[in-house]
C-alpha cells in the first residue's frame, strides 16, 4: 500500500517536473518565419507587460521559427500552434485547407488582409558596390554570383522569384521572356538555401556571392549585425509588395482556451505599440502615422507590385511556378 | 664462440628487411601528412569553436550558457540521454543473448534489423515518425483525440533519439559474446545457479567492459544526434530545442558567443567520451 502511493508520487513529482511551467500559466505558441526572430523577441516581451497591466495574468510566449514553407508542413503535421505569422498567404490557406485548422476565410477576420505589416524585396551588395548591380536585369549578368533561397521551402525567395519575374515581364514584354530573364537568373545562383536566414549566412559569414536577395528587414539586421561597412543595401525601382500575413489557429487555441490572449495578441501587432516595434525592427508598418519619422526614413519610395494584381494571387502562382515541373523545376537546373 | 658472434646475430636480425626501409624524407612526410591531417581537421575546428566560445570573455561565455533558452535545452539533452541510454542498455543486452545464445528462425533479419539504424539517414528516421504520429499520419487522428502529443513535443524526441541510439550497445555486445561462448554459462547452469544469477555472477562481469562502451557511445550519440531530432522537434525554443538544435538557433540569430559556447559543451562531453574510451579500450587491451 504504501510502495504503491510512494510511487504514485514519485510519478505525480516526475510529471509535475517535466510539464511544471505549463501548469502555472497560460502559453502561446507563435509559429513565424526565418527573420522575424529579433522583431518577436521583442514584441513578445512589450505583449506580456502589457497583458499584465491590462489583466494581471502571466503570460509566456513561445517561438519557432524557420523556412515559411517548412513551418506550415510543420504544423500541418501537428505543431500545434496558437498563432501564426508567416511569410505568405498561401501557406495559412494550404493549412486551413489540408489540416482544416483555421476557416478559409480567415484573411477577413483583421485588419488591412490580417497583414499589420509589410515589406520588400531588396539587394544587399559588397561595400562598394564593386560589379555595380542597381536593378534586375544586372543580376542576369555574366559572373555576377547571386544568392537566394529556395522557393519550394522558402517565402523569401518566392518573392525574389516574383519580383524577377514582374520585372522582367513589364521590361522585355510576355512570359516567354520573363521565363528566360528567370532561368538565366538562377543560372547564377550556387546555392540555395532552405530559409531567408541561411541565405544571409552563406553571403556574409561564408563570403559567397556578389549580391544577396533578401527581405528588407533581414537586409537592415544583417547590416546592423555585422554587415557595417562590409555590405550596402540597394533598393531596385521596381520590387514587389511581400503581405506577411497573421492568424489564430482555432482549433489549437479552442482546445488549449487561449482564443482572448492569441486575439490580443495579434491585435497588439496593429497597434501603436506594435506598429513602432514592426518599424523599428524595419517592416513597414501599415499605419505610418505613429511610428517615429527616423524609422521611416528606412523606407525608401519604390514601385511594389502584388501578388494578386501581377500574378492573380498565390493559387495561381503555385500551380504555374512552383508545383512539381511547373516553370521554376523547368528552369531550375543544379 | 657463440658467446662473440651473439651480439653480431642479434645486430642481424634487428636489422630491417629492404622492404621496409624507406628513406628518411618518406618516412618523415607520411608523418607530416598524417599529423598535418589531424590537426587541420579534428584539432583546429574543435580549436575555433573554443576560441569563438571565449572570444568576448568568460562572462558573456557564462551567461549564453545560463540563460534559460540554453538551460531548457541542457536539460531536454540530459533528460533524453537518461531515458533513451538505459532502454537501449537493456535492450542492447537481451538482443545480444538472444542472438548469441538462442537459436531461431529469423535470427538473422534481427540481427540487420539491429543494424537498420545505422544505414538509414537520420533525416529519414525523422521522416518516418512525421508519418507514424504526424496529424496527418497513421496515428494522428487517434492521438489527438485522445489529446496525446507526441511530434514536435518532448516524446517525439524521446522516440527518435531511441529509434537513432538502438544498435550501439548490441553492436558492441554480439562478437564479444560469440567469441566467449556459452560454456561457462551452461556450467553455472548445471551445478543450479538460477537464469538471473547466472547472468549476473557469469555473464555480466565478462561483458562489462564492452557494455561500458557500448552505453558510452550510446550515450554520445544520445546527446549529440541533430538529424532526426530536427526534424520531429518544432524547434519550439525552451521547449523541444536540445542542445545540438539550439547551437544552430543560436548561431542563426547571429548569437556567436551563444552558439559556440554551446557547441563548447558538447565538445567537452565529446572529449570526456574520447577518454573514457580510450580508458576502456586500455583496460579491454590488458585483460
Amino acid at each position: 500500500m504504501s510502495t504503491k502511493t510512494g510511487l504514485k508520487t514519485g510519478l505525480l513529482a516526475a510529471s509535475l517536473l517535466i510539464s511544471g511551467a505549463a501548469f502555472a500559466d497560460r502559453t502561446l505558441l507563435n509559429v513565424s518565419y526565418d527573420p522575424t526572430r529579433e522583431l518577436y523577441k521583442e514584441f513578445n516581451q512589450a505583449f506580456i507587460q502589457h497583458w499584465k497591466e491590462k489583466t494581471g495574468e502571466d503570460v509566456h510566449i513561445q517561438q519557432s521559427h524557420g523556412g515559411a514553407g517548412k513551418q506550415a508542413r510543420a504544423v500541418i503535421d501537428g505543431l500545434e500552434a496558437d498563432v501564426l505569422t508567416l511569410a505568405i498567404t498561401y501557406d495559412i490557406d494550404k493549412i486551413a485547407a489540408n489540416a482544416k485548422l483555421l476557416t478559409k476565410d480567415w484573411q477577413k477576420r483583421l485588419p488591412n488582409n490580417s497583414i499589420p505589416y509589410t515589406s520588400t524585396m531588396v539587394f544587399l551588395v559588397r561595400k562598394g558596390n564593386p560589379k555595380g548591380i542597381r536593378n534586375w536585369d544586372d543580376l542576369v549578368k555574366e559572373g555576377v554570383s547571386v544568392i537566394t533561397p529556395n522557393p519550394k521551402t522558402s517565402g523569401g525567395a518566392r518573392y525574389n522569384y516574383l519580383a524577377a519575374w514582374a520585372f522582367a515581364e513589364k521590361t522585355y514584354g510576355g512570359k516567354d521572356a520573363a521565363k528566360d530573364f528567370v532561368r538565366k537568373l538562377y543560372k547564377n545562383v550556387p546555392v540555395l538555401d532552405s530559409g531567408a536566414r541561411g541565405s544571409t549566412t552563406t553571403f556574409l559569414q561564408r563570403g559567397i556571392g556578389d549580391v544577396l536577395l533578401t527581405w528588407e528587414n533581414e537586409a537592415y539586421l544583417a547590416l546592423k549585425e555585422l554587415g557595417q561597412g562590409e555590405v550596402e543595401i540597394v533598393v531596385p525601382p521596381v520590387s514587389i509588395l511581400a503581405e506577411t500575413p497573421v492568424t489564430v489557429v482555432d482549433k489549437v487555441v479552442d482546445k488549449n482556451g487561449t482564443r482572448d490572449l492569441a486575439e490580443a495578441y495579434l491585435n497588439f501587432l496593429y497597434s501603436p505599440t506594435g506598429q513602432k516595434l514592426a518599424a523599428r525592427h524595419f517592416y513597414r508598418p501599415i499605419d505610418p502615422k505613429v511610428v517615429d519619422a527616423a524609422d521611416l526614413a528606412n523606407f525608401p519610395e519604390l514601385e511594389r507590385v502584388t501578388v494578386d494584381q501581377a500574378f492573380g494571387g498565390w493559387a495561381n502562382v503555385q500551380k504555374e511556378h512552383f508545383d512539381d515541373k511547373a516553370i521554376f523545376d523547368q528552369i531550375y537546373a543544379p | 664462440m657463440s658467446a662473440i658472434a651473439y651480439p653480431i646475430n642479434e645486430a642481424k636480425a634487428v636489422e630491417r628487411p629492404q622492404a621496409l626501409r624507406d628513406p628518411d624524407w618518406v618516412r618523415w612526410s607520411l608523418t607530416a601528412v598524417a599529423v598535418g591531417f589531424i590537426v587541420l581537421f579534428l584539432c583546429l575546428p574543435l580549436g575555433i569553436v573554443i576560441i569563438e566560445a571565449f572570444s568576448k570573455g568568460w562572462q558573456t561565455y557564462w551567461s549564453a550558457l545560463t540563460q534559460p533558452d540554453a538551460q531548457a535545452a541542457m536539460q531536454l539533452t540530459l533528460l533524453t540521454a537518461l531515458v533513451t541510454v538505459p532502454l537501449n542498455t537493456v535492450f542492447g543486452v537481451a538482443a545480444a543473448w538472444a542472438i548469441t545464445r538462442f537459436e531461431f528462425r529469423g535470427k538473422s533479419l534481427l540481427t540487420t534489423l539491429i543494424d537498420l539504424p545505422f544505414s538509414v539517414s537520420p533525416v529519414i528516421s525523422g521522416l518516418i515518425f512525421v508519418l507514424l504520429f504526424g496529424a496527418q499520419g497513421w496515428f494522428g487522428e487517434w492521438l489527438s483525440a485522445h489529446d496525446v502529443k507526441v511530434l514536435f513535443a518532448v516524446p517525439g524526441i524521446l522516440l527518435a533519439t531511441l529509434f537513432i541510439t538502438f544498435p550501439f550497445v548490441a553492436r558492441e555486445l554480439i562478437p564479444l559474446m560469440q567469441e566467449m561462448g556459452s560454456e561457462e554459462e551452461e556450467a553455472a547452469l548445471s551445478l543450479g545457479a538460477s537464469g538471473w544469477r547466472t547472468f549476473f555472477w557469469v555473464t555480466l562481469p565478462n561483458i562489462k567492459w564492452a557494455l561500458l562502451y557500448g552505453v558510452l557511445l550510446c550515450n554520445a550519440r544520445a546527446m549529440g544526434e541533430f538529424g532526426a531530432v530536427s526534424v520531429v522537434s518544432g524547434h519550439i525554443r525552451g521547449l523541444t530545442n536540445t542542445l545540438p538544435l539550439h547551437v544552430e538557433v543560436s548561431y542563426n540569430e547571429y548569437d556567436f558567443v551563444g552558439a559556440f559556447a554551446s557547441a563548447s559543451i558538447l565538445a567537452g562531453l565529446a572529449i570526456v567520451t574520447l577518454i573514457l574510451k580510450s580508458a576502456l579500450e586500455w583496460r579491454q587491451a590488458r585483460r
